[in-house]
């Protein structure tokens, strides 16, 4: 069972620059070919600065920071039994290449179905741009197969 | 892209289907590397079987991605407002998903006109992989 007193733990921040050619990577991994998300004259053209990250690529910053390892780590949870069960993302305005991105993030609940079989682990998070906007809320619930 | 407009869309609508490519290998490790997510369940089919799993699978994030490009060819993401998805079943090596959306609701949230539109993903057995739901604000 993972210990509940994790409950409240905030992860240590997770700082993401928005760089162009991870965007252009980001994209080609999940077959996005639509030229403002690859082409900056494109996005530019569609009102935005720069390509701008798309919908669930905020995910990749605590991945990179190395604060997801960390988190599973500390609640014991293998990489072989996990699964992701729910992802929500709030938008407040859109990140774009050139910006930085810091994720702050909470465990705010961990519970438990099929007699302990199952245990479900819930994380929110704010992320905020280099000028201190928030820009997006987060939240995860990782599953633990037992 | 012709945004769609508030006054147009009817609740019932559908989202042009997105149909992709059955899920291979190249795919996973692609993903690994430019989402971040290096778990090697997705990449490494010996440590896939060792945690009990007939072969490697795709990422929950690579199908949410997919049903985010199904969202963002109907309406720019500049008028995304909520994205959410629910992981209903392992999508496997070989399984062809398919994207489809449809618009639910028509309503008004902090002074903007949006709609919601109910998301799914499913694989050429009409398994359901994710069902979701966005929140998008239209002109």
């Amino acid at each position: 069972m993972i210990d509940r007193k994790w409950i409240g733990h905030e992860l240590p921040a997770a700082v993401l620059p928005i760089e162009r050619t991870r965007l252009q990577f980001f994209a080609k991994a999940i077959g996005e070919t639509d030229p403002v998300y690859v082409d900056r004259a494109a996005a530019q053209a569609a009102g935005y600065p720069d390509l701008p990250a798309p919908p669930t690529f905020l995910f990749a910053a605590e991945l990179d920071a190395g604060v997801t390892d960390k988190l599973l780590d500390d609640l014991g949870i293998p990489l072989a039994n996990l699964l992701h069960g729910e992802q929500s993302f709030v938008y407040h305005c859109p990140v774009c290449v050139g910006d930085t991105v810091t994720v702050r993030s909470k465990i705010t609940d961990i519970y438990d179905k099929k007699n302990g079989a199952l245990e479900f682990v819930v994380k929110t998070s704010r992320v905020t741009n280099q000028d201190d906007v928030l820009v997006a809320e987060l939240s995860t619930t990782i599953v633990y197969r037992h | 892209m012709t945004t769609p407009r508030f006054e147009t869309v009817a609740v019932g609508d559908d989202l042009p289907p997105l149909t992709l490519p059955p899920v291979n290998r190249t795919m996973l490790a692609l993903f690994g590397g430019a989402s971040g997510d290096h778990n090697p369940i997705h990449i490494d089919i010996d440590f896939a079987r060792k945690s009990g799993m007939p072969d490697v699978f795709a990422h929950g994030m690579l199908g949410m991605a997919w049903v985010g490009r199904l969202v963002t060819s109907w309406a720019p993401q500049a008028q995304l407002r909520r994205f959410d998805a629910r992981f209903q079943g392992i999508t496997h090596v070989g399984n062809a998903i398919r994207c489809t959306g449809r618009v639910v609701e028509k309503l008004e949230r902090d002074g903007e006109r949006c709609v919601r539109v109910e998301l799914r993903s499913t694989n050429q057995f009409g398994q359901t992989k994710i069902a979701g739901e966005a929140l998008v604000a239209l002109p």
